[in-house]
């Protein structure tokens, strides 16, 4: 929070914010819940991280010594059948802790560089909507509104079913689904910076930095957005949950991404028609993003508590 | 109310005519087409090509096809679904009882349930129980809810649940019903585990919106003076807090719509459900974009058409709301 104080800011302005950053961490502490979200998204993210040094197998490689066309077992099922393999193997024979953890560097890195993209298109459209007012508004909310009723997932299929059918599903790589995901969730974010943004602007320290002569784009960027970054920053954290689920279903459905390529959706892809057989190929997958998404949600919690006790 | 009721109504047409042209672009962009079978042919020239193009309208300009498209889709024609072999319209209509069923089931458990668990926590703040009940929400916002189905199938449908004196619970994970003639027990056990999933979303979403909304409405002034005067309890959270608190739910619970929808596909795809869900990721898969469109656009339709129901419902609730 303090990176983004102006330079410039009034001082009026200054000893809010800095009011707010002494209370923001006594506030979040508070939240026990956040921080065990914390500790436990920490440990996920390192272990993403740190995926080749710690995975014991290649996550792609099939296990030809073991494997003998059935899934092998966790070791602490069964510990001479399970080759080795910690947490088993998935239908053909890879490592599933392996994949596992490269799965992650796939669902978290979805998750942060969509809503990055995200949070950009939100906040440029919420901006120009709501400093400008009139027509530009008129516009921008009524494009926001035709994204809003078109069900996501239905669209987001509808498109990565065309992107698949114009030349093959290998197109749907890493950032095509990002630019897929981003593209269509902007409107959320771009009606939170729109609603804080029609308020600012009429705000004393607006008038004042026009007064002294400042562009609009300057005053916009330097002077309100800051001021607009809490209802921002909740809902980015709780869009990264959301994107992260929204590209394990998809790539569950097989729309999302491609095999080899281990994510924790796909790796559910084959779990229903192997279920009587291997349940941990089923279970662990998805633990991991119940645990992934419950962390996100209770530090975006948490963050809401603590930036702005009045938000819903 | 009339004047707001057209007013509102009125809104929605630019709307609906903008979801239409987005749609329109991203069909005209989608591979395949009209001329696609022609193209791969040798026999077939250019000047061939040209031909089929002037007598299908291909050549004329983009904003003309779009009005030509838009006329057929009011006329109801919305194209020929190639993967059912019948005109889509028709394909949809045939698997939306199906779809509306299960929709429709979970949409009441999903409102009893949820909206009951938020009264709950909401009267005792703070509580064990109330801690129980927004964790349980938490879990329900966070889980994947196609992970969620195979659990569920795991635990009632592969293994069963074994209970003493030999018996089991278990359930059928797949389809609708286990034969033609229709058995209201047999459907019912059907229905429970997809509608299970398909509640777990909106059960969280709505037991904490109503949980906060009750939890606001009983601090303000008039519930102090409700209570100031001596009404019971039950009165006072019956008559004065719920009646107010529910106003707003009005509003979450058709933004919550969409996701529905969307759930539905999962849902129907995991439990076999023969719904327009399924069949609509049978059409993803067989690039039927005719098929894969007029869903989209009905179900785009559908949600414009309840926001706009929450709308007039939410200013016929609230008399603070200015019709104009």
């Amino acid at each position: 929070m303090a990176a983004t104080v102006p330079a410039n800011a009034q001082p009026f302005d200054d000893e809010e914010i800095v009011y707010s950053k002494v209370t923001f961490w006594t506030r979040f502490r508070r939240h026990k819940l956040a921080i065990a979200g914390i500790v436990v998204l920490g440990i996920i993210a390192l272990s993403a991280i740190l995926a080749p040094l710690l995975a014991p197998f290649d996550p792609n490689a099939i296990d030809n010594v073991h494997w003998q066309g059935t899934p092998l077992p966790p070791c602490f099922q069964d510990g001479t059948l399970c080759g080795g393999h910690l947490l088993g193997t998935d239908a053909v024979g890879r490592d599933l802790l392996s994949r596992l953890l490269f799965g992650a560097r796939v669902s978290l890195q979805i998750g942060i560089f969509t809503v990055l993209f995200e949070v950009i298109i939100g906040v440029i459209v919420g901006a120009l909507a709501g400093y400008y007012g009139r027509w530009v508004d008129w516009v921008m909310m009524r494009i926001t509104d035709v994204f809003l009723s078109i069900p996501l997932l239905p669209l987001l299929l509808v498109l990565t079913a065309i992107v698949a059918a114009s030349s093959n599903k290998a197109a749907l790589s890493f950032w095509v689904i990002v630019l897929i995901i981003g593209a269509l969730s902007w409107p959320t974010v771009a009606r939170l910076v729109r609603a804080s943004f029609l308020v600012l602007r009429e705000r004393e320290f607006a008038e004042a930095a026009r007064a002294v002569g400042n562009g609009d784009l300057r005053i916009i960027f330097r002077h309100l957005l800051p001021n607009a970054v809490a209802p921002i920053v909740v809902q980015a954290t709780l869009d990264v949950a959301n994107i992260i689920v929204l590209e394990s279903i998809l790539s569950y459905l097989g729309f999302g991404i491609q095999p080899p390529t281990a994510s924790w959706g796909n790796m559910l892809t084959d779990a229903q028609a192997n279920l009587q057989i291997a349940w941990w190929a089923a279970v662990f997958p998805g633990l991991a993003i119940l645990f992934t998404t419950l962390s996100i949600n209770y530090i975006g919690d948490g963050l809401r508590d603590a930036l702005d006790p009045n938000m819903k | 109310m009339f004047t707001y009721v057209v007013r509102r109504t009125l809104a929605a047409i630019p709307l609906l005519l903008l979801i239409s042209i987005i749609l329109f672009v991203i069909l005209n962009n989608a591979p395949g087409g009209p001329l696609a079978p022609y193209l791969q042919n040798p026999h077939i020239t250019p000047a061939d090509i040209e031909r089929l193009k002037h007598n299908l309208g291909l050549d004329k300009p983009l904003w003309y096809r779009y009005f030509v498209w838009l006329g057929t889709i009011l006329h109801g024609d919305f194209g020929y679904s190639t993967s059912n072999s019948e005109p889509v319209l028709q394909a949809i209509a045939e698997r939306l009882p199906a779809t509306l069923e299960l929709m429709g089931v979970s949409f009441v458990v999903s409102l009893a349930i949820g909206l009951s668990a938020g009264i709950f926590s909401a009267v005792r703040p703070y509580s064990l129980w109330d801690y129980c009940i927004t964790t349980l929400a938490f879990f329900g916002q966070s889980m994947p809810v196609f992970w969620f189905a195979l659990m569920l199938q795991l635990l009632f449908a592969v293994h069963g649940i074994p209970l003493p004196g030999g018996y089991e619970i278990a359930l059928p994970s797949a389809g609708i019903s286990t034969t033609d003639s229709f058995d209201l027990g047999d459907r019912i056990e059907h229905l429970i585990m997809p509608v299970m999933v398909l509640s777990l979303l909106n059960l969280a979403l709505y037991s904490r919106f109503m949980r906060s909304s009750l939890l606001e409405v009983m601090q303000t002034d008039y519930i102090r003076t409700a209570a100031a005067k001596g009404l019971s309890r039950r009165t006072i959270l019956f008559k004065h807090g719920l009646k107010n608190a529910l106003i707003p739910v009005v509003t979450i619970v058709a933004l919550s719509l969409p996701g529905i929808l969307g759930g539905a596909i999962v849902t129907e795809t995991i439990f076999a459900w023969p719904g327009a869900g399924r069949m609509f990721y049978a059409a993803l898969q067989q690039s039927d974009i005719a098929l894969m469109m007029g869903y989209l656009l009905i179900l785009a339709v559908a949600v414009v058409f309840a926001n706009l129901g929450a709308d007039i419902l939410y200013a016929w609730l609230d008399p603070r709301v200015a019709y104009d």
